[in-house]
């Protein structure tokens, strides 16, 4: 069951980016025995939904992960987008309060401020800057480490904001 | 590539008045919540001739009214080039498509193409909100069915639109180191002109468009400054206290509310006209789009006191 039928809130992570910028280089997609594991999940499906339950889990925890199966974080210092309430993935919108609060949860900090924060802390601000295609709504529910290392979200951003190719 | 474009174009268009470095100014036309469009066809009347284009919002605050595209084909019998508001909070990827293919075939030149509001601050605030797409989604929707013929499915268009594309931000909002940059996103993505959030604070707005030109985006893009008459101590107070992403600063509200009651909405007039001639100094500006909510009537008389002269004609030839 996706989680998209409650409303997004702003998440404010549990963890720093910089653990888990480290942790990614662990879980790195090139290491080849990931997209092992990856593919051995795929055939055994009870597995694959124990393993997708314990990524919800830890997820929700530490960044108020929806289980949209096409994981942003990597980009964003970790703050996820999807907890915006407009699930924006290219950024804050014009809403942001003058004290930094959520439009729609006056009170609760804005996502997208927590991710540049947390960026430009990192001096990372510029992974922001990416562009970030339209997501895959079929997604949701299925685990995004198993996508990540299966290479199907290969093409989820840009490398910079130079252009947007057409997609393949 | 051979295929053929649409959508009817009236000389000079607001387009070419931008690429021929003209200051360009634009308004928000509000349709009404009503099954007539008498009331915009008077502000249409009223404005044709002092504008060069007008937008006509698309549920702006979440709040039902006439659709974009009808208002739209209301200026264009008026005379009046329009700019159809398109946002992604009530449509998915399907009837976005739909609808910017409807305005291309029905002749409107021009787009903006927005995020949205969320329902949280309309009459309905139990509806589902939509954003499928964002605004960045929707603008490079847009540039890709413009410049190859074709949606995002990768389908052919027969016949591919043309527009002018926009797009809005915000410089006030926080992060406001991050805003020229999140412009130049809209730019990568197809926005060829930027109307901005309601300017009150000229200094901020200085420093953001120092930004802008230090990315160069204001060659790539034409960058229109938002503006707008504060009618009332009420509607003052409304806009500090209702309207997302609006920054008044303290200046502003001392000096409206320094003078007479009968004098507030002079002075509010007074106050949009002279932010016009400072936004105009700034380099990289190209021209204004005004905001005057139920009360477009003021909008020629800020004009005249702000010094823009308006040559020749305007409009749909």
């Amino acid at each position: 069951m996706p989680t998209s039928t409650t409303a997004p809130r702003p998440f404010r992570p549990a963890v720093s980016a910089r653990s888990m910028m480290l942790l990614h280089h662990v879980l790195d997609r090139r290491i080849p025995v990931w997209h092992a594991v990856a593919s051995g999940l795929r055939k055994a499906p009870l597995l694959y939904g124990a393993f997708t339950f314990g990524e919800r889990v830890t997820k929700e925890r530490l960044f108020g992960c929806r289980m949209c199966g096409q994981c942003e974080l990597p980009s964003t210092a970790y703050a996820c987008p999807m907890t915006c309430p407009k699930q924006l993935r290219n950024g804050p919108c014009g809403g942001v309060g003058m004290d930094g609060s959520c439009e729609v949860y006056p009170g609760t900090r804005c996502v997208w401020l927590v991710a540049y924060e947390r960026a430009e802390a990192e001096g990372r601000a510029s992974d922001l800057r990416r562009l970030q295609r339209p997501m895959d709504q079929r997604k949701w529910g299925q685990s995004s480490w198993v996508n990540y290392w299966l290479g199907e979200d290969e093409d989820l951003w840009t490398d910079d904001s130079s252009e947007l190719p057409a997609r393949r | 590539m051979t295929f053929e474009r649409n959508g009817a174009e009236p000389h000079p268009s607001l387009r070419e008045k931008l690429q021929q470095g003209d200051f360009v100014v634009t308004a928000e036309i509000g349709p009404p919540r009503s099954a007539s469009l008498q009331a915009l066809r008077r502000k249409a009347r009223l404005l044709k001739g002092c504008i060069d284009a007008a937008n006509v919002t698309d549920g702006q605050s979440a709040i039902v009214r006439v659709a974009s595209w009808a208002g739209c084909v209301a200026l264009l019998q008026e005379g009046v080039e329009p700019i159809m508001q398109l946002q992604c909070r009530d449509r998915n990827r399907i009837g976005l498509q739909s609808d910017l293919l409807g305005a291309a075939a029905i002749g409107i030149p021009n787009v903006l193409l927005l995020t949205g509001d969320h329902p949280r601050f309309g009459d309905h605030p139990e509806a589902k909100p939509v954003f499928d797409f964002d605004s960045i989604h929707l603008l490079w929707t847009a540039r890709t069915m413009r410049d190859q013929a074709r949606l995002l499915s990768g389908r052919q268009l027969k016949v591919a639109p043309s527009w002018f594309i926009g797009a809005v931000e915000n410089p006030f909002a926080p992060p406001l180191q991050f805003r020229a940059e999140r412009l130049g996103k809209k730019v990568a993505a197809g926005a060829q002109f930027i109307q901005t959030q309601f300017i009150f604070d000229v200094p901020i707005f200085a420093r953001f468009m120092q930004r802008v030109r230090d990315l160069g985006l204001h060659e790539r893009c034409s960058i229109l400054a938002g503006v707008g008459p504060v009618k009332s101590l009420r509607a003052l107070e409304h806009m500090c206290r209702d309207v997302p992403g609006m920054y008044v600063p303290e200046e502003i509200i001392r000096r409206m509310r320094g003078v007479p009651e009968d004098r507030v909405s002079a002075e509010g007039l007074a106050i949009c006209a002279e932010t016009i001639q400072q936004v105009r100094e700034i380099p990289g500006v190209s021209g204004v789009h005004v905001m005057a909510f139920a009360w477009e009537d003021a909008i020629p008389e800020i004009l005249q006191q702000a010094g823009i002269r308006r040559g020749g004609t305007v409009g749909v030839h």
